[in-house]
């Protein structure tokens, strides 16, 4: 193979690993050393509690603590991933380069991916910690926490891929409002369905529905009260919830690869 | 082959959302350019801000899509399939460029290089090879967010010739230079022209063009003005002579208006003066100055600057211009 010859693969790697650099550089992973320090102090504090509760309330708090930092740096970086690139004009010397603009999407939606597999997954492991610390030890019932956070990784994916959509034709702040909305809306997808059930007959049933159907059941992805009570995750419901969030995520970023196809760079 | 090549390059911006407004005034930024540029060729692109000259370069570049019209670099039209691969063999640089505040030179240089192919020990001696080249060697390991404008400029510089690249385009690349720096810019730019790489580069700076360019463009409003060597630009003033002496005691101005050479001018060296004057005009001003005990030490045809070229009322008689025009208002 020629030496100047790098497939696509190889260009994603390199902008997947700069976004990666990017993300760490910006100091978002001192987030951790925070969280570390807040289970610490969490898993004390619930030692006052009955057993049982402790360990309920430490994983409860501790899932809500890791999606929020979490939904924060997808948001916060995800929409900074192509608008940046734009504002600040460090597309031009990159796209310059023999470099796709889809590729661009990809490797930079890999990179933040990459980052926050890697705050979840430590984060995750000082949870894992302080449980066993509390407990005395593991406990069977861990396998419903490690389901919960297998499904805030896959929240937080599919919250990455909706905020690199808005990325890739709003302003960094305009992108920033619409994601977290839809993030909280996608929240509460269920209670939406709700609504639309307990009404009468008509465009009152049908269109909560039709709009809880097509944003992102963020709410769907939500384990913790099953964590917190270690109740059993069926691997079915973990098999949909990837599949869900693979489909919805992969369209995002063909829709967002699209788009930022036709931009022109001003 | 051109090495650049636009064919009735057009761009325009639509006027933003303004539904209230029924009828959308778009912005003409560029308006049926052509353009030919050979290979091995120093061209300069000039024009005043807001001529088009930077919306060009991105067209290019594919940065920005064309209303209509065409854009081929090195034979390849720029928005085809193939364009990404012809990017290969050209290199850019952004007019103030912004590069990622978190890498360090090195690091910035080094990931452009593995987008353009480059790995391994290739890599690595390139990046080290333009650090040197541009007296980066030693801020190399800096944070570009630590960088001033000027190093920016240069480390924008490296990794537009980082890859080895036929052909270069530049815009604006002694912005933010001091003396120094421009002038190693010059030197790199007559490098890469020893090399027979062609460099396209926009600029207003003047001077800098003049010591530079094989052929420039001139842009205004988004059209053409006119393209040519600059010998046909700069001798068009026929009959015009420039007569320099030196008037060893001075000369004050009151003594320049008794010798009816009131338009001269005083040279920054001591003593010395310089006039332009018509043919007609020519051997009065000689006698004057002769007369006044003054020592004639040139006369030549006068030569305008590109600034008076560039800054001059566009010419009704498209006839009478120094060069030929490729495209009318």
């Amino acid at each position: 193979m020629n030496e100047r010859t790098l497939g696509a693969g190889k260009i994603m790697a390199a902008i997947a690993g700069n976004s990666f650099r990017e993300a760490i550089r910006d100091r978002w992973l001192l987030s951790l050393a925070g969280f570390a320090v807040l289970m610490a102090g969490a898993a004390l504090l619930f030692t006052q509690m009955s057993f049982g509760i402790a360990a309920g309330a430490l994983i409860n708090f501790s899932l809500a603590a890791i999606t929020f930092l979490g939904a924060l740096m997808a948001v916060l970086l995800g929409n900074q991933l192509v608008a940046k690139e734009i504002e600040r004009r460090t597309a031009y010397a990159l796209l310059a380069h023999p470099v796709r603009r889809r590729e661009l999407v990809l490797g930079k939606f890999a990179g933040l991916l990459l980052a926050l597999t890697v705050n979840t997954g430590l984060m995750g492991l000082a949870l894992l910690a302080a449980l066993s610390w509390l407990q005395g030890g593991w406990h069977s019932g861990e396998g419903a926490v490690l389901a919960a956070l297998y499904c805030v990784w896959l929240e937080l994916a599919l919250l990455t891929a909706v905020s690199l959509f808005f990325s890739s034709f709003a302003s960094i702040g305009l992108a920033a409002v619409f994601s977290l909305s839809l993030f909280l809306i996608g929240n509460f997808n269920g209670e939406l369905r709700g609504l639309g059930a307990a009404a009468r007959p008509g465009p009152g049933r049908w269109l909560p529905r039709l709009v809880a159907d097509a944003l992102p059941n963020f709410g769907g992805l939500n384990l913790t009260t099953t964590a917190s009570h270690y109740l059993p995750v069926s691997a079915r419901l973990l098999g949909w919830n990837s599949l869900y969030v693979l489909l919805y995520g992969a369209a995002m970023l063909i829709l967002s690869a699209v788009i930022f196809e036709f931009r022109d760079l001003k | 082959m051109y090495a650049v090549e636009c064919k009735q390059l057009t761009k325009e911006y639509p006027p933003g959302w303004k539904p209230w407004r029924k009828a959308a005034i778009r912005k003409r930024a560029l308006d049926g350019l052509d353009l030919q540029i050979q290979p091995g060729e120093i061209f300069g692109f000039l024009g005043q801000n807001g001529a088009g000259k930077t919306t060009t370069l991105k067209l290019l570049l594919g940065l920005i899509h064309p209303t209509s019209g065409e854009a081929r670099l090195l034979g390849t039209p720029v928005h085809a399939r193939s364009g990404v691969e012809m990017r290969r063999r050209v290199g850019y640089l952004p007019e103030n460029p912004y590069f990622y505040e978190y890498l360090t030179g090195r690091e910035l240089l080094r990931y452009f290089g593995r987008l353009s192919g480059l790995r391994g020990q290739t890599l690595e001696q390139r990046v080290e090879a333009r650090l040197e080249q541009l007296g980066l060697s030693e801020a190399g390991n800096i944070a570009l967010r630590k960088y001033s404008k000027g190093m920016l400029q240069r480390v924008g510089l490296a990794q537009a010739i980082l890859h080895d690249p036929e052909l270069v385009i530049l815009d604006e690349p002694m912005s933010g230079l001091d003396p120094g720096g421009r002038r190693e810019v010059r030197e790199i730019i007559l490098e890469l022209k020893r090399q027979e790489r062609t460099v396209f580069f926009s600029t207003h700076i003047l001077s800098d063009a003049e010591q530079l360019c094989d052929r420039v463009a001139v842009l205004e409003k988004g059209k053409l003005r006119g393209v040519g060597p600059l010998s046909d630009w700069q001798g068009s003033e026929s009959g015009s002579r420039e007569i320099i002496w030196r008037q060893a005691d001075g000369c004050s101005e009151a003594a320049l208006q008794k010798m009816n050479l009131g338009a001269a001018q005083a040279l920054p060296e001591a003593g010395k003066y310089r006039i332009t004057v018509t043919s007609s005009q020519l051997w009065p001003a000689l006698d004057a100055i002769r007369a006044a005990s003054g020592e004639i030490l040139k006369v030549e045809p006068a030569r305008p600057s590109l600034e008076a070229i560039f800054f001059a009322e566009p010419r009704p008689n498209h006839e009478a211009a120094p060069v030929q025009r490729e495209t009318t208002a």
